[in-house]
């Protein structure tokens, strides 16, 4: 692709540039529009995201220990051996926890936040922007700050120093697993960091949602509150709900940063992706184990997705408002 | 020249040009960044990769020996981060491969072919090297890593806080936890062995009469005197004594200084922050007998030089090796001795380190001596990492742990099969 750019581009030269003529054979024709739109992308796909998706799978079937060029051809050992691992198998579980949970209080705190900023009188571009800046704040950065600062084990740290204040003994977060604070830290984390950006998506589709109905309901005797919202708002939102749930769940599937920094050494509270980096890809260098591990976890995430649009409608447009 | 067709064209040269810098941008991304800097003229052109050190100078002190070698410009790869292992290992596979790293001897590096063979550059020495240390890097009579320094990690107590609570240092584990639990008040816990308190995995085997592996390679960890170890250790950690959460872990001492324990597990690094900190109120002692039967234990840790056996340079870099770490003595005792202590493996560098031979430094060195166990090359990065898992789950979570050790069999047992067959 980049050559034949570089061809025309010399041959082409604003100079040169002649008056208009009737478009010539390749260059007007919508195929060459199309693979010089798509192109470019299709390449960056197949370089980054099939290419190495079909080295894992060959890598799968073989004994890949410390190199990527393995010549032990082994068979379905690796799919057996991380099928058969608890803490892989376990760690879906967590995910499916971690998933019902932060999906439904995201979309409500979002909603919510939204529903409030959209009803200020003043300021209302200021606590747009107070709320949405958390999003720009990069996931690491976040777990730092709730590791040391907020959420430290020491009497110095934030929520302990508040818990003191009630004469509350220190809790160590993060370090005893029982009881488990540690989804709390993970949670409040998350929650601070996306909830903004959905909260956006959610003022645009309020914004979107004609005054018109609003004033029919009022002349039909709706009551201004719970009655409008639940049978006007809500319908109304229901693309935007659609869409932010998928989101949403996407982002739970590849959840990594936070529970690699604030949980590191554990057996517990381990996504997918980061008991497959345990197991096999950071210290033990497994590669053939590791990438079974990940070719399992994409057929489960394409299989979930399916279905999820499916049961949702997600993609079938105007008629599933 | 009609305007809009004069638009037409501008828009779309614009675009091909917007393209073609982004590809061109995309494949210079490819090659550029490769750590290996610029290349100052004199030829050879090597990147070593280091763990960042936690005391003050040591960053400056490695790229100033590294400016003085005149026969190739060497580059450093300072990596400040938690999971040193992960990022050397990983960026081991790849073209942008350090020409020679710090780690600790592991044989999978041996057998998959990673490390270059050092004999011919050490054997000259030999003599003069720790001959543990000689050991621990040495697989079928070929020698793998010089060693730059060995770090003895045992605890260190306040002297003021233990008289002031009648305690005596302790000898065994049982006499610790009860410390332990003297010496916290409402302000200071009594002791930190680290959030995850992984670095006295070994300790506590050792203190329990047991090992990581015997002679013949086989698990020598699962033994009654472990597991009631390992007891006493999940006893410890819920007792509400230990220092939980702190802001940095356990190789820094800094929960030491700031007064917020009594007791810390820490290395002999730690030794000149903590004079400066607190003085003279601080001694130490090795890891306590975990049982009766046992003896108590120091690590003797530390790190060595490997070369890349895969990169492109491998002679230049045995000969930037051996030119530091073996002829360049005055270099090697900045190195142990100016910033942390640490204690050199050359026997006739460690005889004149004045620095150690006084206090509480000529104590850890004893402990080294009479207490020390070295790593063993066999016991490798999964099966430190099986270790982890038991304590994970079994002192910081209430598995038995009987059943976290047979865990821990299953997975090194694997490895041992993958390394010994």
């Amino acid at each position: 692709m980049s050559t034949t750019t570089k061809l025309d581009l010399a041959g082409s030269a604003p100079a040169q540039a002649a008056p208009a003529k009737p478009r010539r054979g390749l260059r007007g024709s919508p195929a060459y529009a199309f693979w010089l739109f798509t192109g470019p992308f299709l390449i960056g796909l197949a370089i980054f995201v099939y290419a190495p998706i079909l080295w894992s799978l060959w890598l799968s079937f073989f004994e890949a220990r410390f190199t990527v060029t393995p010549d032990k051809f082994v068979g379905f050992d690796n799919y057996v051996y991380m099928l058969t691992n608890d803490d892989f198998v376990g760690s879906l579980g967590t995910f499916t926890v971690f998933a019902a949970f932060i999906v439904p209080t995201t979309w409500a705190l979002s909603l919510g936040l939204a529903l409030l900023v959209n009803r200020m009188r003043f300021m209302r571009a200021f606590f747009r922007s107070v709320f949405f800046l958390p999003t720009a704040v990069s996931y690491v950065a976040a777990a730092l700050i709730w590791k040391m600062s907020i959420f430290s084990g020491v009497r110095f740290g934030l929520m302990n120093t508040v818990l003191g204040w009630f004469g509350i003994e220190n809790i160590a977060w993060l370090i005893d697993p029982n009881p488990p604070w540690y989804w709390l830290v993970i949670v409040t984390a998350r929650l601070w960091l996306q909830s903004g950006f959905y909260m956006i998506l959610f003022i645009a589709a309020l914004q979107n949602i004609p005054d018109e109905l609003y004033e029919a309901a009022a002349i039909d005797g709706a009551k201004s509150g719970w009655q409008t919202f639940r049978y006007i708002t809500l319908p109304q939102l229901r693309a935007t709900s659609t869409a932010v749930i998928l989101l949403l769940l996407i982002a739970a599937y590849q959840a990594f940063d936070e529970f690699f920094n604030l949980l590191s050494k554990t057996t517990w509270g381990r996504p997918p992706l980061v008991e497959l980096y345990y197991k096999a890809l950071g210290e033990s260098q497994d590669y053939g184990a590791g990438s079974a591990g990940a070719l399992i976890l994409t057929v489960l995430i394409c299989a979930v997705t399916l279905l999820q649009g499916k049961i949702m409608g997600f993609g079938r447009g105007e008629e599933s408002k | 020249m009609s305007a809009s067709s004069n638009m037409n064209w501008d828009r779309r040269n614009v675009l091909r040009a917007a393209m073609g810098l982004a590809a061109a941008g995309g494949l210079a991304a490819c090659g550029g960044n490769n750590g290996r800097g610029g290349g100052s003229g004199s030829g050879t052109n090597l990147t070593q990769m280091f763990h960042a050190y936690g005391e003050a100078g040591t960053e400056q002190a490695i790229k100033k020996y590294a400016k003085a070698y005149k026969e190739a410009n060497v580059t450093t790869q300072w990596i400040t981060s938690a999971d040193f292992e992960s990022k050397l290992f990983s960026a081991l596979l790849t073209k942008n491969a350090p020409d020679l790293f710090e780690f600790h001897p592991q044989i999978q590096m041996v057998k998959s072919g990673q490390v270059a063979d050092l004999t011919d550059i050490i054997d000259p020495v030999k003599d003069d090297f720790n001959p543990a240390d000689i050991k621990s890097h040495t697989v079928d009579g070929k020698i793998y890593g010089v060693r730059m320094i060995d770090d003895p990690q045992f605890f260190f107590y306040r002297k003021s806080m233990l008289e002031k609570a009648k305690v005596e240092v302790p000898t065994t584990l049982d006499e610790l936890m009860e410390a332990a639990a003297k010496l916290t008040t409402g302000k200071v816990k009594g002791l930190y062995m680290g959030n995850d308190l992984h670095s006295v995995i070994n300790p506590m085997i050792w203190s329990a009469g047991a090992d990581t592996l015997n002679e013949k390679n086989e698990i020598a960890y699962h033994t009654p005197g472990v597991v009631e170890g390992i007891k006493k250790m999940r006893k410890l950690f819920t007792s509400g004594d230990l220092l939980l959460g702190a802001p940095t872990e356990s190789w820094d001492p800094s929960s030491f200084n700031q007064g917020l324990c009594a007791i810390q597990f820490c290395g002999m690094w730690a030794m000149p922050a903590i004079q400066d900190a607190l003085g003279d109120d601080w001694g130490v002692f090795p890891f306590p007998k975990t049982v009766d039967s046992g003896k108590q234990s120091v690590y003797n840790g530390g790190w060595s030089m490997f070369v890349n056996a895969k990169g492109k340079n491998v002679d230049a870099a045995k000969e930037y090796v051996k030119w530091l770490w073996i002829d360049q003595k005055q270099y090697q005792e900045d190195w142990a001795t100016s910033y942390g202590f640490h204690i050199p493996p050359r026997t006739s560098l460690a005889k004149t380190a004045d620095k150690l031979k006084s206090g509480n430094a000529a104590e850890g060195v004893r402990l080294f001596n009479e207490f020390g166990h070295f790593d063993n090359i066999g016991w490798t990065q999964a099966m430190i990492t099986a270790l982890e898992d038991v304590f994970a789950n079994s002192v910081r979570k209430s598995m038995d742990p009987e059943k976290a050790l047979d865990k821990a069999d299953a997975a090194v047992n694997r490895e041992l099969k993958k390394l010994f067959g």
